[in-house]
């Protein structure tokens, strides 16, 4: 494993599996009377949030405190960032602070990135601009991999606003790693430029991918990043490419529905749809915990040696 | 005595205990169990992964074989309590299986394969403390080779090995590794210690 996690396409196959069976081992202690494990005692993680997250920000919270880390959280508004500190600069104030690990969320793409070459610690990308967000498609692929059972060989189709969205990007790069097909069905505004080179495969039509897919991902419209015509309405967009009851019908009977929150009910996802037994949005956020508990303990434990 | 070699190309291993030894070893420490606990009446095994979760079962049968009923056994994993983990790579986790009865008020008996340090052991205390309250806490190993650091001893032991540190003790199972056998190699490479079996 590298010291650090920036992207999804940094994980080898090993790596995610080693990161899955982790997490997996994790789950089942979140179900015991005393959730909390000594493994990082006195160790530091920060969550340096420049972005607004809720379900994020604590679940990797709620992680860092079960392995006993102590849990400095800094978010842009409030603090120096607003008198105008610049990253760098609130890198070595972290780097003083003598931080193990730094989970950042930043509005630009490429921030955590430059973020490693400033700190000793690990640096966790928890999402930055519409570039990645590696956990949760690492949490993503757990909750299908236990609903499923397996991950080679499985069929996902991820709809919506892919241009916007590191989930979709994150998501493409390690399901593929590890074994399973995704299909993107979007509007062709709404798909990067470059998408010819992702592996994967595009289509336009989604109650044409429907009937194949083991799992469907519906993305969040992202309405505070819709200042250009991306679509003509928002009805529109959610008659071609919401999911409703109607739509759920034509999935296999073993499919499943994610989101990966928070949702716009009726707008990409019915309410029916998100509240059913194949949605598994509750699921994922439970199992983000657990997710990242796993990357924690994963790159933080022995880092001593590699230093 | 035979002479077997080292799967990790190190010196040439000695076999210290045959195939007949660790069956006589574990039925005379089943044996121990029944009488220390007046039957193992509330006793659980739990072994700790890899090679102590196998042996814990082979008790938990031996047990079963003379007292007629079942004895609850499972698993620990103790690699989340270790002391060392800021000093070696990330290991992955083994497998926790407590059994449904839990350990409450039960007399818990630890199942490791060799005791050396003492560290496994001082682990797996703690997280038996997270997991519940039993009455009382035995432990059970195939080998004590010695060279504790802690103040910690076995209840149970198959065979005492004394070695020095630059020797390198391996039990093979056969659920894990084909063969029973516990061979006594020299470590060439590694200097610290614990680099077997924990």
């Amino acid at each position: 494993m590298n010291r650090h996690l920036i992207s999804a396409g940094d994980l080898s196959h090993d790596d995610a599996l080693l990161i899955l069976d982790t997490a997996d081992e994790l789950a089942r202690m979140s179900e015991r009377p005393v959730k909390k494990l000594p493994t990082l005692r006195g160790r530091t993680v920060v969550n340096l949030f420049y972005e607004d997250s809720t379900r994020t920000r604590i679940s990797f919270e709620a992680a860092a405190k079960r392995l006993s880390a102590d849990v400095i959280n800094f978010s842009a508004k409030g603090s120096s960032v607003a008198k105008g500190e610049s990253l760098k600069d609130t890198a070595l104030t972290l780097e003083a602070m003598g931080a193990d690990a730094v989970v950042i969320r930043h509005s630009a793409s490429g921030a955590p990135h430059r973020l490693a070459g400033w700190v000793r610690g690990s640096v966790v990308n928890a999402g930055d601009g519409a570039h990645e967000h590696p956990t949760q498609a690492l949490l993503d692929a757990f909750t299908m991999r236990r609903r499923l059972g397996r991950l080679d060989g499985i069929r996902v189709t991820i709809v919506g606003d892919v241009l916007h969205s590191r989930v979709a990007r994150s998501n493409v790069l390690l399901l593929s790693t590890l074994g399973a097909e995704v299909t993107l069905v979007a509007p062709p505004t709404l798909l990067p430029v470059a998408v010819g080179s992702w592996p994967c495969s595009v289509g336009y039509d989604l109650d044409a991918a429907l009937p194949k897919a083991d799992v469907v991902m519906m993305l969040r419209v992202q309405q505070e990043r819709m200042n250009a015509a991306y679509f003509p309405s928002v009805r529109e967009y959610s008659r071609r490419y919401g999911l409703d009851a109607g739509r759920m019908a034509l999935l296999p009977e073993h499919g499943i529905v994610m989101h990966p929150g928070p949702m716009n009910r009726g707008v990409e996802i019915a309410a029916e749809v998100a509240d059913s037994t194949r949605s598994t949005i509750v699921e994922q956020v439970a199992n983000g915990v657990s997710v990242r508990m796993a990357v924690l303990y994963l790159l933080l434990s022995g880092s001593e040696v590699t230093q | 005595m035979r002479h077997a070699t080292d799967r990790q190309g190190q010196a040439p291993a000695k076999t210290v205990l045959e195939p007949a030894e660790i069956s006589r070893a574990l039925t005379r420490i089943a044996h121990e169990i029944l009488e220390r606990t007046n039957g193992a009446d509330d006793v659980v095994l739990l072994g700790i992964p890899t090679r102590g979760v196998p042996l814990a079962r082979r008790l938990a049968e031996r047990l079963e074989h003379v007292e007629g009923r079942p004895v609850p056994a499972g698993s620990l994993d103790i690699t989340m309590y270790r002391d060392d983990l800021r000093l070696r790579p990330a290991r992955a986790l083994g497998h926790t299986e407590v059994p449904p009865v839990g350990i409450d008020g039960r007399v818990v008996v630890l199942v490791d394969d060799v005791l050396y340090s003492g560290r496994t052991v001082r682990a797996a205390l703690d997280a038996l403390g997270d997991i519940g309250r039993p009455r009382a806490v035995q432990l059970a190993v195939l080998v004590d080779r010695g060279h504790r650091e802690l103040p910690i001893r076995a209840d149970y032991v198959g065979k005492n090995l004394p070695t020095s540190q630059r020797e390198l003790v391996r039990v093979l199972l056969t659920e894990v590794d084909g063969q029973d056998a516990v061979v006594l190699g020299v470590n060439l490479t590694a200097t610290a210690r614990g680099e077997e079996a924990r």
